[in-house]
């Protein structure tokens, strides 16, 4: 299992890089988005995968048994999807205003604000 | 932790008060005195009492949320304070109806919450957050107003900023997985078992790249320029004085609390960078015409001598760097001020349609010339306190080449402060220029004479300037607090045992 994420993260990876050097704006984004999901899958992954056991201490005892899920990074990566997705939405709106301005979504029409 | 409420809760309430400028208006400058003040007192306290922590809700590290204050995030939280003072009380002259009226005020104070929040956690993914929280408040902000340049400079800004936040995130993950925590002090004390250490290394290059992005080292900061110079000019300030700083401390904290035995490792790259950054930032400089992008190409040139002190890495480098930021902020934030208030009186940036302000307006050319002195390092003020504790710590540990680029940088410095100077007060007002594209026309001196600069315009750049001079005055006490601070920060024993020693 952790060798079939490893590889979803790097096709994940590659591809939102592929995007990202497109010209197009859109692609931008949509390279961003894959860049933040392959980002929380790394997070979830280098944490260590288990099976079943949810992290529940049983009453009594002070310890979640052995071999039970760490909640930790399942906490992390949660914060960093509803972070991930207000980010997004953002950008996808600025996307908009860009286009509505520019007229283009082609990354070099927009050197209006360039070093020149 | 009272210092990130203070901000976050004017925000709050600057949104219930949506339909009033004057509230909002009232709220953050009543919220950015008390933070001001907060601050104050937690370097107070620190100073006096050592390092304070709070675990949030009780839970001991390193299970739970963790909030440390050492005398480094003391004195950039008055930093912050003091600019947000400043920055908020110019805003109130110089933004207009329409900005003020989509939450301009309530998002400075986010943004404000953001950077005291990352200075003041102990905690690597609460500074992830912290970032972000900051980053979300800094987009709005630089797009907020609509105009072509910004959005297109806030594009820029967004993707590559989004870029680092994916290479922290993915450092995080890494971190976490190499060690099970993710508690700064906890992890500070795990490295040192980490095996093998070429993960760790490779660990230090990526948080080197993410924060790298932030703070605009060289091969990493062509989203600056690009970006900097297009929202007004009170938000290139707080941008300027806060934000790139905030990707120094990031740098400064995991350097030394979790990669103290790789830095040496490290060091000639970040020499390399640190030369890098001031050269190309300078001669950026050099080569424009308008203030603001003048000035944004600064800023990566006083990068520069921030990554110095940390690629030196002694104690006496470390406090060179801590004065050095706290002094460049204010420098830089009282120059696009400046810049601002050139721009009302005369209505350019643009340095060809300036002028005559040495005869118009001596007041604001006395102010302009403090702070373009102190950054370019002319004694007797703080730059030249500054730059000379860098250099020091340079001999002190024979790395000549960088202590000669950073003084020949200095040279270069001086000459663009030069060329404001020259070009915006001492030539005189230029007379019969053609209209610009956009059909405004240029402006009479006899105009420029009668405009009048608003108190709300003036004070905060005499504030500003005054707590720069107060570094060199008080240079003794002040270099003793940095001192501290930075054998402090070098001692990561200290830090840990706060965090995870005796409860607090």
């Amino acid at each position: 299992m952790t060798v079939m994420l490893a590889v979803v993260i790097g096709i994940l990876f590659a591809a939102a890089v592929y995007l990202m050097l497109r010209r197009s704006v859109l692609k931008l984004a949509l390279g961003l988005s894959l860049l933040a999901n392959a980002a929380n899958l790394v997070i979830f992954v280098a944490a260590g995968l288990t099976r079943g056991e949810p992290p529940l201490v049983a009453e009594g005892s002070t310890a979640p048994p052995p071999g039970a899920a760490d909640p930790l990074p399942q906490a992390m990566v949660l914060t960093a999807i509803v972070i991930g997705f207000s980010v997004l939405a953002f950008t996808l709106t600025l996307m908009h205003r860009v286009y509505q301005e520019g007229g283009s979504d082609d990354v070099d029409d927009l050197s209006e604000a360039d070093i020149q | 932790m009272l210092p990130v409420l203070v901000p976050l809760i004017a925000a709050a309430l600057g949104l219930f008060a949506w339909r009033s400028g004057t509230a909002q208006r009232l709220i953050a400058i009543a919220a950015s005195a008390v933070l001001l003040a907060v601050g104050i007192v937690l370097l107070v306290v620190v100073e006096r009492d050592g390092i304070q922590t709070l675990q949030v809700s009780g839970w001991p590290a390193p299970f739970g949320i963790t909030m440390v204050a050492d005398l480094f995030s003391a004195i950039l939280v008055v930093l912050t304070g003091v600019l947000a003072v400043a920055i908020v009380l110019y805003s109130t002259a110089t933004i207009d109806g329409a900005r003020e009226r989509f939450a301009y005020y309530p998002l400075t104070m986010v943004l404000l919450a953001g950077v005291t929040g990352t200075f003041l956690t102990g905690d690597l993914f609460n500074l992830y957050v912290w970032f972000e929280v900051l980053l979300i408040a800094s987009f709005v902000l630089l797009a907020l107003g609509g105009e072509r340049a910004q959005l297109e400079g806030a594009l820029k800004y967004v993707a590559l900023n989004l870029i680092a936040s994916a290479t922290l995130l993915v450092t995080i993950g890494v971190i976490y997985g190499l060690t099970g925590t993710v508690n700064l002090a906890d992890l500070s004390l795990r490295f040192s078992e980490v095996e093998p250490d070429a993960l760790v290394a490779a660990v230090a290059a990526m948080m080197l790249i993410a924060f790298g992005i932030k703070a605009a080292l060289v091969p990493l900061y062509f989203w600056l320029p690009a970006s900097y110079h297009t929202p007004p000019v009170a938000v290139s300030a707080l941008f300027s004085g806060l934000l790139t700083k905030v990707g120094i401390y990031a740098l400064v904290r995991v350097f030394t609390l979790l990669f103290a035995e790789q830095a040496a490792d490290f060091q000639p790259l970040l020499l390399v960078v640190a030369a890098l950054t001031m050269i190309i930032g300078v001669l950026g400089a050099v080569a424009q015409h308008e203030m603001r992008r003048l000035l944004s190409f600064h800023i990566i040139s006083q990068i520069g001598y921030l990554v110095m002190g940390l690629a030196l890495f002694t104690v006496s480098a470390m406090a060179g760097l801590i004065f050095f930021l706290v002094h460049v902020a204010l420098a830089k934030s009282t120059l696009f001020l400046v810049a601002g208030s050139v721009k009302h009186l005369t209505g350019s940036f643009e340095l060809a349609r300036t002028g005559g302000l040495w005869v118009l307006k001596p007041g604001l050319a006395v102010l302009f010339g403090i702070a373009a002195m102190s950054l370019a390092g002319i004694p007797p003020f703080s730059g030249f306190l500054a730059k000379l504790a860098l250099i020091e710590a340079g001999l002190a540990v024979d790395q000549v080449l960088i202590v000669l680029i950073a003084l020949g940088v200095s040279l270069l410095t001086l000459y663009s402060m030069l060329k404001i100077w020259n070009a915006a007060f001492w030539k005189p007002h230029p007379m019969d220029l053609e209209p610009l594209p956009d059909g405004s026309v240029a402006v009479t001196p006899e105009r420029v004479a009668e405009t009048r600069l608003a108190l709300a315009m003036v004070l905060p750049i005499v504030l500003l300037v005054s707590c720069s001079v107060a570094l060199t005055v008080l240079a003794g006490p002040v270099f003793e607090l940095v001192d501290a601070a930075a054998v402090q920060l070098m001692d990561p024993a200290v830090y840990i045992d706060a965090v995870l020693g005796g409860a607090p």
